[in-house]
């Protein structure tokens, strides 16, 4: 069945196409890594700590190697290569050879004919810790005293933004302090993959991931290979949020198969994924902002500390975000940011959607909002005359180049009518609570909150993420086959689709077909950082232009051998060449030989920040504000978002139907941080890790989201598409804080919001004094031998620099 | 321990591990591995299958429970390229991105439709609370339910 009107239309850019990929999914027939299957396949388990910092004393590996049905033990000395990985610093070992220093950190791997076999064996394997007093508190982390948990300390970055005179006098001054919780993806698909041993020594890897060339290059060392013999295959994601970005089971699973000479599966249960993934950076943040007595922000004050876990994944990267964006959309001429992402024995953190930017946008907006209160202003009126625009400058001296359409997105946010007051009897699963039938609407309240935000788009601080593809035309049975071959992971984000939409565009094509994702071709960057539209969807377009130029010269060829001259514009429209929009010849007619053309789209460049925090970091910005109306039941400390306004700044839609799936998408994430979302970790051990315990929104907790989109097509990129995958999770969190405090008059100062927070049961976060600013080499105290700058040597970009040379994420 | 059941209208057998859940048999012994594994704790739905023609976690079953019983699975729904309406409504209204709940949701809004083929909004999210879904926000998959409904009760084709 398809849409009646569709024959009507061009499935192009601007469209609400169908996704490419949605009927095999509605169908059970989408194979995801988890359903991957081979011939003569075992299953890998993995055995980790217990504990979250530890000796190894020894390791008894002799029950478990005799156990039924194993076929490989491996441990940390069985690795053929490097021993350890990592996207920013190789840090993190393969397999913990002496110090665990997280609680769920791997020790060993077996391979086994069943799941439950290879369960069974991991179980016998015995290993004696040494019990080592964990660092769980990030403060602890800084104080003199404390035990170092990597030779170079336990800072991992710091970040200073000098900006201006950050001794600035105002006229008001508000003061706050923030905490966020550690948030998990949760995406539903569990990690998994399938590798598979290869005749000239390789291995063939089918896994979901955000990244597979970033992959391979941690890959290939650690299994001692060049990265020839390592081909990655995209296995179907179900879900990312950027807990794929960081390798999980990747490497155990190759080494497996290679000593094993047999296929061989890995794919976590709930729990262990929890263990197997990093997490959103738990973040402590101190701010104080001054204003004009006519609410004009004059200077900002920022102490931000996140939690990077035990390994550093991405955090140099987060820490540089959640600095750069921690003054919030706004116009401020001084500002004084300090930022630091330590090491602890909690489990690793990395990207999670929105990058930093989502703890900086709790703080700022909470901020803005008892600017307000101070005052006497509106919520929307303070942040009206502070908004950012084209031109402003940013505390890092970034000057906004792009668009910049905050005002915009103000004004159609209050154009978004308020939702009705409830009708006087009502659906009782519609109170606060209403699926449990706890209460029957005594004590409601109302509250309305506001909040905006933004991020950057692709990857920052001088870090080349180009992104290539590969477009082949060809003469098809029915007509020409336009053939997309690109690396860019589908993780349910919609890249694919998109890819197809701007070659149906770029060629006049309506049969285009999508090569599987693999590494033939060159790297797509990663699926992350809002940035594959922009990016993957430029490659594609440039490729595509590069074809069409090919076949446009055979059409110029052949007139020119026939004397017959061209004179007007060519072009291409359903299948067929056009002279000035006229259709002269047939696309097929061309097409004796195909047309295969490989670009690479590169974004402009950016910069690093240097020791002041001056730079331009950022390639282009996104934003968005949303409206959340809740209501509290004040007896129990439950909470029914009522509804949510969502104004968001797309530059253009290319999917608009894909645009709105994914700010309403991003709102449940952020909601969920908001209102129940959040790690539990008792002396760093986690004590939630499933979907009983770890909660996430179901449908009943998601209010309507009526979502705006602003185009204002963003000079110079493809389409003038932004990235639209973060800015909603930014700012639902902050939104939905902002409308629970004003429903109870409470601070709530720190998310996830609990009952007991709602009812006055616990006390608003309490502040202690800010830590000084660690005395550490700049750029990071990481040092260079740790450093892989993995994905910049294939890239061409700055290996080998002496400044922090932009993250993954 | 062999297991006999009546899966999608055959009759198939599987030698299990006496642990096994359904889902396990249904996927890795049956080759049906449309019902997903995301929690196996029956929280999130996305191994929703038919038992004697009731909707249960098959996660929480263990495949020895199904010996004799009447199985039906996500993959009964379509028949090569005929889709059920609920399936045409999922990939038409956008309540599609990863796809790793949509198995799951589809039979749960199959069953809900078979048994309420208009259903109030109220009634669509107590029976669809008990999927999660990580990715779309739930929205589209109201929009989606409507759709099927309006078409399987003849008002849109």
């Amino acid at each position: 069945m398809t849409i009646r009107t569709d024959r009507l239309l061009k499935r192009g850019v601007g469209e609400s196409v169908q996704r490419i990929d949605g009927i095999p999914k509605t169908q059970g027939k989408f194979q995801y890594g988890s359903d991957l299957w081979a011939e003569g396949m075992l299953w890998g388990h993995t055995l980790r700590s217990p504990h979250p910092h530890a000796r190894i004393k020894d390791i008894d590996i002799t029950a478990a190697r005799s156990s039924p049905g194993v076929h490989a033990l491996l441990l940390a000395e069985d690795v053929p290569g490097k021993k350890t990985y990592g996207l920013e610093f190789s840090d993190q070992p393969v397999l913990a050879s002496d110090l665990v220093r997280y609680a769920g950190e791997p020790v060993a791997v077996v391979a086994a004919e069943h799941p439950e076999l290879a369960r069974q064996a991991a179980a016998k394997i015995e290993v004696e810790y040494e019990e080592l007093t964990p660092v769980t508190d990030m403060l602890q982390a800084l104080q003199p005293d404390t035990p170092q948990l990597h030779p170079w300390g336990n800072v991992l970055r710091h970040v200073r933004i000098l900006h201006g005179d950050p001794d600035a006098e105002a006229e008001v001054w508000v003061d706050g302090y923030y905490e966020t919780g550690m948030q998990d993806q949760a995406p539903l698909g569990p990690e998994s993959g399938l590798a598979v041993p290869s005749e000239d020594g390789g291995v063939d890897l089918y896994v979901s991931t955000q990244w597979l060339h970033v992959d391979r290059e941690q890959i290939a060392p650690c299994l001692g290979l060049p990265e020839k013999k390592v081909r990655i295959y995209l296995a179907g994601v179900g879900g990312a949020f950027g807990a794929r970005e960081d390798v999980h089971m990747q490497i155990h699973a190759c080494m497996l198969a290679l000593e094993t000479g047999r296929p061989v599966k890995m794919m976590y249960g709930r729990e262990e994924s929890f263990f197997g993934h990093v997490h959103r950076h738990p973040s402590r943040i101190w701010m104080r902002h001054g204003a004009t007595r006519e609410g004009k922000l004059v200077n900002v004050r920022v102490r931000m500390v996140i939690d990077g876990g035990a390994y550093s994944s991405s955090s140099a990267a987060v820490i540089g975000n959640a600095s750069t964006f921690a003054a919030g959309p706004y116009e401020v001429a001084n500002a004084l940011i300090e930022g630091t992402c330590v090491y602890t024995n909690n489990p690793p953190c990395g990207a999670m959607r929105g990058f930093g930017a989502v703890q900086a946008c709790f703080a700022y907006e909470a901020q803005m909002d008892k600017l307000a209160k101070e005052l006497g202003l509106h919520p929307l009126e303070i942040r009206r005359r502070n908004a950012l625009r084209s031109g402003s400058i940013l505390p890092t001296g970034q000057v906004i180049r792009g668009t910049a359409p905050v005002r915009e997105l103000l004004e159609r946010l209050e154009d978004i009518p308020m939702p009705d007051e409830p009708a006087e009897s009502r659906d009782p699963i519609t109170f606060p609570g209403g699926a449990g039938n706890v209460g029957r609407g005594e004590g409601l309240k109302r509250g309305v909150g506001y909040a905006v935000g933004y991020k950057n788009i692709a990857y920052s601080e001088g870090f080349d993420d180009a992104s290539e593809a590969r477009v082949t035309m060809f003469r098809g049975s029915g007509g020409p086959v336009v053939e997309v071959h690109s690396a860019a992971a589908e993780v349910g984000q919609g890249v694919h689709t998109i890819m197809a939409q701007i070659a149906r565009t770029e060629l006049g094509v309506q049969d285009v077909v999508l090569h599987p994702s693999d590494t033939n071709v060159g790297s797509a960057g990663s699926s992350s950082a809002s940035r594959q539209t922009m990016m993957s969807g430029g490659a594609v377009q440039l490729a595509c232009q590069a074809v069409r130029e090919q076949l446009l010269d055979r059409v110029r060829a052949r007139a020119a051998a026939t004397n017959s001259a061209i004179h007007g514009e060519l072009s291409l429209s359903d299948g067929r060449i056009t002279l000035d929009g006229v259709p002269i010849a047939d696309v097929d007619e061309f097409l004796d030989d195909s047309i295969t053309e490989t670009r690479a789209y590169h974004h402009r460049e950016t910069t690093p920040i240097d020791e002041r925090g001056q730079g331009e970091p950022h390639v282009s910005f996104a934003f968005a504000a949303q409206r959340a109306v809740v209501e509290v039941d004040e007896d129990l400390g439950l909470v029914r978002v009522v509804d949510v306004a969502s104004a968001q700044d797309v530059g253009k839609a290319l999917n608009p139907q894909s645009v709105h799936g994914q700010v309403e998408g991003g709102t449940a994430q952020g909601l969920g941080l908001a209102l129940m979302e959040e790690i539990q970790l008792r002396e760093g051990v986690i004590k939630n890790a499933s979907f009983t315990d770890y909660l996430i929104p179901t449908i009943l907790d998601m209010p309507p989201v009526t979502s705006e989109l602003v185009e204002e097509p963003e000079p110079g990129v493809p389409f003038g598409a932004k990235g639209v995958g973060e800015p909603s999770t930014i700012v639902s969190t902050a939104a939905v804080a902002a409308a629970l405090r004003d429903a109870t008059g409470r601070e709530l100062n720190r998310v996830p919001v609990t009952p007991d927070d709602l009812v006055g049961l616990r006390p608003p976060a309490q502040a202690g004094p800010p830590p000084p600013a660690p005395d550490v080499p700049f750029p990071e105290p990481v040092p260079k031998h740790a450093g892989i700058a993995a994905g910049q040597t294939e890239l061409g970009g700055h290996e080998g620099s002496d400044t922090y040379q932009g993250g993954k994420g | 321990m062999l297991v006999r059941a009546l899966v999608n209208g055959e009759w198939r057998e599987a030698d299990v591990w006496p642990g096994s859940s359904l889902l396990y048999m249904l996927r890795e012994h049956l080759s049906l591995p449309g019902s997903k594994n995301a929690c196996e704790q029956g929280e999130c739905g996305s191994c929703s299958v038919w038992m004697d023609g009731e909707l249960v976690c098959s996660c929480l079953v263990l495949a020895a429970q199904a010996e004799g019983r009447d199985i039906r699975t996500v993959e009964s729904l379509s028949d090569g390229e005929e889709l059920h309406p609920v399936q045409e409504a999922f990939a038409e209204a956008g309540a599609v991105q990863c796809g790793f709940c949509t198995p799951g949701l589809v039979v749960a809004v199959v069953d809900l439709l078979e048994r309420d083929p208009d259903p109030s909004e109220a009634t669509v999210r107590e029976a669809l609370s008990g999927n999660l879904c990580r990715c779309t926000g739930y929205q589209k998959i109201l929009d989606a339910v409507r759709l099927a409904s309006e078409r399987m009760r003849g008002g849109l084709i």
